[in-house]
């Protein structure tokens, strides 16, 4: 059996697993036997991903007699597809161990377990189709399992708000998707990738099509001004299924667009990379400065997830940019720095929301106003959310760091560029994308910093307990994986050749062979990085500074009331707050990004009135685009109404009128 | 193999020299303050003794402290040692300036910052909330401009090694426009990292406007003095890194002889003597900033580098 109908009959066991679950969700033990075959099918499949991906397999196809009548289902396993189904498979495994602990707090079982393997099966198919209507039909299959699981609470206040918002920029989404091969299909109507590939669109056509893919892959993957969605919808699924959406969905429409952009769409022009660069970096900085104003740990998440799509954005327009001016070399470089920010958010971001769903488990609450000191009460969950926080904001030795390195290396070789345009923006977008490291910092400061030390702010905090084995195997397991990408970089960049071959033409230079693991994207002269050397650096300099200190200083050490420099106040309301901790950043930001007004109403000296202070933020994307369009929509229904009160006759009349005019387009097409 | 005993040697002499010379450079800047205020001031070797009674008492935690408080003085220490072992002081080709490069030296820099801020959230108490909140909104202006500094450095040597990087600007490179502006923007961001005034006051310690002493506010004993350790070797860093990048004279480069390199260890200490005299007379001569002044000035450096950069990208061709 080759690896692809492994994987095919991985996904045909999901979608019968479906099956199953609607039947036996309300029995005893159904989360298990769910969570515990969804797990044992996502290590099978991740384990074919990976045999096809590491053994450089070639590409294999595969026809099934459904789907569109003349050419069938093709389904084909080439190195991208292998990639992201690794990456797919390793958050669906673990959010699936998670599940297992999980899922057993769940009050609606019936309403999360059959769609969780479908959105998995949806998922994978989108990965291997290998023509439009597979494609699309496993991307619809994909976007409406997980709006039932963003619906799954739906008695919860906001959810239902979420879910009509979900579905309908999914729909959306889906109808660019369609147009975009549409356009690449032709009037012959080759759906098939091959025929796709073989036809070369015209320059117009091919424009329209990547405007088109932007549209519809950035809709799901949350670029701005698309990405409204996403931050209603994400936290409102269960915490093992926002992880997966946020984690693992988002990737999938990642390699939506690198499909269609990099394989389907003809050799690139360079101009497209300007719009994609420009959107990637404003969505780099919408996302991080709406992560330091939200006090939900889970929308703080959801929101840092748009941030990272927009970074691995910049790192696709970079090598689209770089293959269209013909430097293969940087392309790959940049394209290789994309590949791997993918994996590595998929990693981090499926083991903050495991953390944030732990934390809600245990304090029934996901405001960070009501948290704090947790890394007292749930210690195993702490260090866990400690690594994903660290990783996430780019420290080494981590992996996030190495990213976000490969992404400043490929940057520093914008000077190559034969185009001013692009000459220029290209440091704009480094610079963008240093702020976004900073900043997501800070944000990861706070969002570890509010609800896991200082003092607890309710009696749910205080307390806590740390959550069941199967949650903590999950974000173990993800965060020794986010230290060992760090520390050995090499391997996975030399596991993504073969994928950066295929996309970009070229490859970077084979890390295995640098001596001491180092990684150089160029050569070691012009810049070089070594993980473990830095991880090893760092834990022998703190491993000597302890040990001199236990050697020579003092041992005593005693514990007493804070400090405070002398004016302890015993309440936990004086601790620093979410709001307040971002404050500068809110006055230094918010004022231009967000039209923040602070207002403090002070009663004047007498009055027993109570002193408020209110602040208010405005979304520039909702204001500026949202709100308009859905007055104009509302106002165009409003005409369309009397369309709904016509006689028969003149209902005969206007369906005759289309009738013509359709024909009348038809004729004058041919 | 004899050569490589030999670099190892002398990459750990200048690990112990930058810490051995953080708390002299500390203390002379010290000096040179209160002479130009006609105060006597503490003696030179001051804060050496001020380390050791530190470190002989005993550490007071908070009660509500977790074991991160605890933890976080040591990370800090080693993530500013390791990127302090990275840059050349006195000769370049260090064993191991391969294995990270300057932007690995700022990520390492904002490790640190990342486990203080944390630390100072860690007791609950408003000041340390005070002091690792304004921390990250200066660090969140401070660090874009560091990289755009290195963008620039990066560029004009074509690398981003910093020993690659040295050794060209030994060679000269000439007097450019963009070198000027990346010194200033390097020297502001110096200066608000190391929380000297005009942006923050490293002598107070019960002022509102105090951002790296809150944060620290709960330490004691030992962890104070990790800490205090810690800063001052970032200071050393700074004026290494600045050294190093603009004023490289008599570095050794790599395979010089023992001679060179002690001329070149001589020339380095006398380098930051010079540095530490400049920063005594500019912070008596300039006034404390407000905190919400400090964005702009920071947004100053941003620019600066990024002005800088865009001219190296714009220029890079044209010849």
């Amino acid at each position: 059996m080759s690896l692809l109908q492994a994987l095919l009959a991985c996904d045909a066991v999901l979608l019968a697993l479906s099956v199953v679950a609607v039947s036996a969700a309300r029995r005893g033990g159904a989360g298990t036997f769910v969570y515990g075959v969804a797990l044992a099918l996502s290590l099978a499949m991740l384990a074919a991903a990976a045999a096809a991906l590491i053994g450089r397999a070639a590409p294999a196809g595969l026809t099934l007699p459904i789907g569109l009548p003349w050419i069938g289902a093709n389904f084909r396993l080439d190195a991208l597809a292998a990639f992201f189904a690794v990456v797919v498979n390793l958050g669906g495994a673990a959010a699936s161990l998670y599940g297992i602990g999980y899922g057993r707090r769940e009050h609606e079982p019936a309403r999360v377990l059959p769609f969780f393997p479908a959105f998995l099966a949806g998922m994978n198919l989108v990965l291997i189709a290998d023509d439009a209507y597979t494609f699309l039909v496993s991307w619809e299959f994909m976007s409406l399992a997980s709006w039932a699981l963003v619906m799954a609470h739906h008695r919860e206040a906001g959810n239902q708000r979420a879910g009509f918002v979900y579905i309908v920029m999914a729909s959306f989404g889906t109808l660019s998707l369609l147009l975009a091969f549409g356009l690449l299909a032709g009037a012959s109507g080759g759906y098939a990738f091959d025929a796709m590939r073989a036809a070369a669109p015209s320059a117009g056509v091919a424009g329209l099509a990547l405007a088109l893919a932007l549209v519809g892959a950035g809709s799901k993957a949350g670029l701005a001004p698309l990405h409204v969605w996403l931050p209603l919808a994400h936290p409102a699924a269960p915490s093992h299924v926002s992880a997966l959406m946020s984690g693992v969905m988002t990737k999938v429409a990642v390699y939506a667009f690198i499909r269609i952009v990099f394989d389907l769409d003809g050799p690139p022009d360079w101009r497209w990379s300007a719009p994609i660069l420009a959107l990637g970096a404003a969505t780099a900085l919408l996302g991080v400065l709406h992560a330091l104003m939200q006090t939900d740990i889970k929308r703080v998440l959801a929101y840092s997830t748009i941030e990272n799509i927009g970074l691995i954005f910049v790192a696709i327009g970079l090598a689209l940019a770089f293959k269209a001016s013909g430097l293969a070399g940087a392309a790959a470089l940049a394209m290789t720095a994309a590949l791997f920010h993918s994996l590595n958010h998929a990693l981090f971001k499926s083991l903050l929301f495991f953390g944030a769903g732990a934390v809600q488990t245990a304090t029934g609450e996901r405001r960070m106003g009501r948290l704090g000191g947790l890394l007292n009460r749930m210690p195993a969950t702490g260090f866990f959310m400690l690594v994903g926080c660290a990783a996430i904001s780019a420290l080494p030795p981590l992996n996030g760091f190495v990213s976000e390195w490969l992404m400043l290396q490929a940057i520093l070789l914008g000077p190559q560029f034969p185009q001013w345009t692009l000459k220029l923006l290209t440091p704009a977008v480094g610079a963008a994308v240093a702020l976004t490291a900073a900043l997501a910092a800070a944000c990861f400061v706070r969002a570890f910093g509010i609800p896991f030390l200082g003092r607890p702010r309710s009696d749910e905090a205080a307390k806590a307990h740390d959550v069941d084995r199967f949650s903590l195997a999950a974000m173990a397991a993800l965060a020794f994986l986010c230290l060992a990408a760090g520390v050995f970089p090499g391997v996975v960049i030399d596991t993504l050749k073969p994928v950066a071959l295929a996309v970009a033409g070229a490859a970077m230079p084979l890390q295995a062979k640098i001596p001491w693991l180092s990684i150089a994207p160029i050569a070691e002269s012009r810049s070089s990085y070594n993980g473990l050397l830095v991880f090893l650096f760092i834990a022998a300099s703190a491993a000597m500074a302890a040990s001199a200190i236990h050697r020579f200083a003092s041992d005593a050490l005693r514990r007493a009331p804070a400090w405070d420099c002398g004016f302890p106040d015993s309440s936990p309301a004086t601790q620093y707050t979410a709001e307040s901790f971002s404050q500068p950043i809110r006055r230094v930001f918010g004022g231009f990004v967000f039209r923040g007004r602070e207002r403090l109403d002070m009663p004047a000296p007498g009055e027993t009135r109570p002193a408020v202070y209110s602040l208010t933020l405005r979304d520039p994307v909702w204001d500026g685009f949202y709100t308009p369009l859905g007055g104009l929509v509302g106002a165009i229904a409003t005409r369309l109404n009397r369309l709904q009160f016509l006689t028969i006759r003149q209902y005969l009349s206007v369906v005759f009128a289309a009738l013509v005019a359709l024909l009348l387009v038809l004729a004058a097409w041919s | 193999m004899t050569n490589i005993a030999v670099d190892l040697v002398f990459q750990f002499l200048q690990m112990t020299v930058v810490i051995g010379l953080a708390p002299l450079l500390t203390g002379l800047v010290r000096v040179v303050k209160a002479r130009l205020q006609r105060r006597r001031g503490p003696p030179l070797l001051q804060p050496y003794r001020d380390l050791a009674r530190l470190a002989r008492k005993e550490a007071v935690v908070a009660d509500s402290a977790s074991w991160l408080f605890r933890m976080a003085p040591y990370l800090v220490f080693a993530a500013t040692w390791v990127a302090a072992a990275l840059i050349p002081t006195f000769a370049t080709g260090l064993l191991f300036s391969w294995s990270a490069d300057l932007i690995a030296i700022v990520a390492l820099l904002g490790s640190a910052r990342f486990f203080l801020a944390l630390a100072g959230l860690d007791v609950g108490t408003s000041f340390g909330g005070l002091g690792a909140s304004r921390e990250a909104m200066f660090a969140s202006l401070a660090e874009p401009a560091m990289i755009v500094i290195v963008f620039s450095l990066a560029l004009i040597a074509g690398s981003t090694q910093l020993s690659t990087v040295a050794a060209a600007m030994t060679a000269g490179v000439g007097l450019r426009v963009t070198l000027g502006m990346a010194l200033i923007a390097l020297v502001i961001v110096a200066v608000a990292e190391n929380g000297r005034i005009p942006v923050d006051n490293p002598a107070t310690h019960l002022e509102l406007t105090m951002v790296h002493e809150a944060m620290i506010l709960e330490y004691s004993g030992r962890h104070l003095a990790v800490i205090e350790l810690a800063s001052m070797l970032k200071l050393v860093l700074y004026v290494s890194l600045i050294i190093c990048v603009f004023a490289p004279w008599g570095i050794a480069i790599a395979d010089a002889g023992i001679g060179d390199r002690l001329a070149g260890a001589a020339l380095y200490v006398a380098k930051l003597g010079v540095a530490g005299v400049l920063l005594g007379v500019f912070e008596t001569s300039i006034a404390k900033m407000r905190v919400f002044r400090v964005p702009d000035f920071l947004g100053a450096a941003l620019m600066l580098g990024l002005l800088g950069a865009l001219l190296l990208f714009v220029s890079r061709t044209l010849k």
